[in-house]
């Protein structure tokens, strides 16, 4: 078909010539959704080993809940943050609408729970095996859980991935919640939206394509770090 | 024994002997860095001067004219504007929250009602350009031969043809009501048949007419920048009532105390004034003028 040659042609030229737009707007994306991991991260994978490990009144709604969370809707996401930041909601003091702090928050609560789900299931088979010597050791609940972290880094890395993949692939939160804004709040996905909804279909695809690879990129970064820390 | 089990029983003997300087000093510099990458990926890139926040309808956005007008403005007055744009509908509710200094939008009852109810200072004409209708290269209904804009519609509503909806209380969607109301089409009953609401922007709803070979409705600026058209061309114009006003308002800061008044005015008076008004008339695209300015 000729809009993929097209656009495998128009990606190629942003990419070579060093668009600049092109480049402001693939740092941000890479700005926020690799912030968003890393917040998700630093709460999530301590809440799945909790979770995985500890037992406690009301772990069954939590479970239930973090699970139930992994198929929230971007969208209605967006909608719940854009309610919270905006100047008539209780959080409008901050003044983070339309910046891309908003846009961190919102991909961080959206990946955050499939990060704590996923780390709960990879610390689980482990705690499994090695349960009882923890207990006979008596070891506190907190060098419990960095213990088992640790133990299960390399596992880990990939539900830390994972967690990227879907913040920077989505668009429903960013769009509400940033305003697609140029120069300012314009992501991959929402540049991909605008040039859709403009019929530009060409360059819609090639500004995707350039998303892929980058997501290709920083897995392949992921997947080596972790190869590196199994050996 | 596995790393696992190693790395425990290194934890736990470990745990008496270390005080409690050798942990907290790694711990406090992780913290600090942590800190200091997050107040830095956080922050708002450092924007020169003030800012603007204006709350748009997509057409304006769509067509280009604010990458011609706003540069010219900032560099007139160092106010760098940042645009929001979403449909109308949208738009005015956002500002209701608030959320937004200016609007720009193109549905001049909802604006008065806007006004009217104390979240805008004044409603500005800024400018208008016209509402066509586009259908099939083939033209099934006979749009082409219609004398006016009822009799085209009353044509589609006949044949049934298919026709798009944008469904999404947009300024286009409030104006095709209004249409299919004075031809005398209950589009309710008719929904879900040969009328269908894609519940979509003017760019989604125009890919899904091209691709169903639908009829819609759709502004001209939005039209003439739209690059998948594919066989579809415009089949109807010309209607004195296709007549499309855009207004601006700034968002009352009565209503919402953060409102930038002062700069939002300021921004307000250079677009209805001389300068912006003939620079409006000057944007065109592929020869063709899209926005005829009207403020009085």
């Amino acid at each position: 078909m000729q809009t993929f040659q097209q656009s495998f042609a128009h990606a190629w030229h942003l990419v070579v010539t060093g668009d600049a737009t092109l480049l402001e707007i693939v740092l941000l994306s890479l700005r926020v959704s690799v912030t968003a991991t890393l917040i998700a991260c630093a709460l999530g994978l301590p809440l799945g080993a909790l979770l995985a490990t500890q037992n406690f009144r009301g772990k069954w709604l939590v479970n239930l809940l973090v699970n139930t969370l992994m198929g929230m809707p971007p969208v209605v996401l967006g909608l719940i943050v854009y309610m919270m930041l905006s100047n008539a909601g209780p959080l409008g003091w901050l003044q983070w609408l339309y910046t891309p702090g908003a846009m961190i928050l919102a991909q961080t609560v959206l990946i955050m729970p499939i990060v704590a789900a996923l780390s709960r299931q990879v610390i689980d088979d482990r705690w499994s095996e090695c349960r009882e010597q923890f207990q006979s050791l008596c070891i506190p609940w907190h060098r419990c859980v960095f213990t088992l972290l640790r133990d299960c880094q390399t596992s880990l890395f990939t539900v830390g991935a994972a967690g990227f993949a879907r913040a920077i692939s989505e668009v429903g939160a960013v769009i509400v919640v940033g305003g697609n804004i140029n120069h300012l709040t314009r992501v991959m996905t929402t540049a991909i939206a605008l040039e859709t909804s403009k019929g530009d279909l060409a360059l819609a695809l090639a500004l995707g394509s350039i998303l892929m690879t980058i997501a290709l990129i920083v897995n392949a970064v992921v997947l080596g770090t972790r190869q590196r820390l199994q050996s | 024994m596995s790393r696992m089990q190693l790395s425990l029983l290194e934890a736990h003997r470990s745990e008496p002997q270390r005080s409690q300087e050798q942990r907290s000093e790694p711990q406090r510099r992780l913290l600090a860095t942590i800190s200091t990458t997050l107040a830095l990926l956080f922050s708002a890139p450092g924007l020169a001067g003030e800012s603007l926040l204006l709350q748009s309808t997509t057409s304006t956005a769509n067509s280009g004219l604010y990458e011609f007008l706003l540069p010219q403005y900032k560099q007139h007055s160092g106010v760098q504007v940042n645009v929001v744009a979403v449909g109308t509908g949208q738009a005015i509710r956002n500002a209701s929250n608030c959320d937004g200094d200016v609007l720009l939008v193109h549905a001049t009852a909802a604006e008065e009602k806007f006004v009217a109810e104390g979240f805008g200072v004044e409603r500005h004409d800024l400018m208008y350009n016209d509402f066509v209708v586009v259908g099939p290269q083939m033209d099934p209904a006979g749009l082409l031969a219609a004398d006016n804009v009822t009799q085209a519609l009353t044509r589609i509503a006949e044949s049934k043809a298919i026709f798009a909806s944008r469904g999404d209380n947009s300024g286009t969607h409030k104006k095709e009501l209004q249409l299919w109301q004075a031809a005398s089409v209950n589009t309710e009953v008719v929904s879900g048949s040969w009328y269908r609401e894609t519940g979509a922007g003017m760019g989604a709803t125009l890919n899904t007419a091209v691709g169903m070979g639908a009829y819609t409705l759709t502004d001209r600026a939005t039209w003439l920048n739209f690059k998948n058209r594919q066989h579809h061309r415009i089949v109807f114009e010309g209607d004195q009532t296709l007549f499309n006003q855009y207004g601006v308002i700034l968002v009352n800061p009565a209503k919402c105390p953060r409102v930038k008044s002062a700069t939002g005015q300021a921004f307000i008076d250079w677009l209805t004034g001389t300068p912006g008004q003939q620079l409006i008339a000057s944007y065109t695209l592929n020869g063709k003028q899209l926005f005829y300015p009207n403020a009085n």
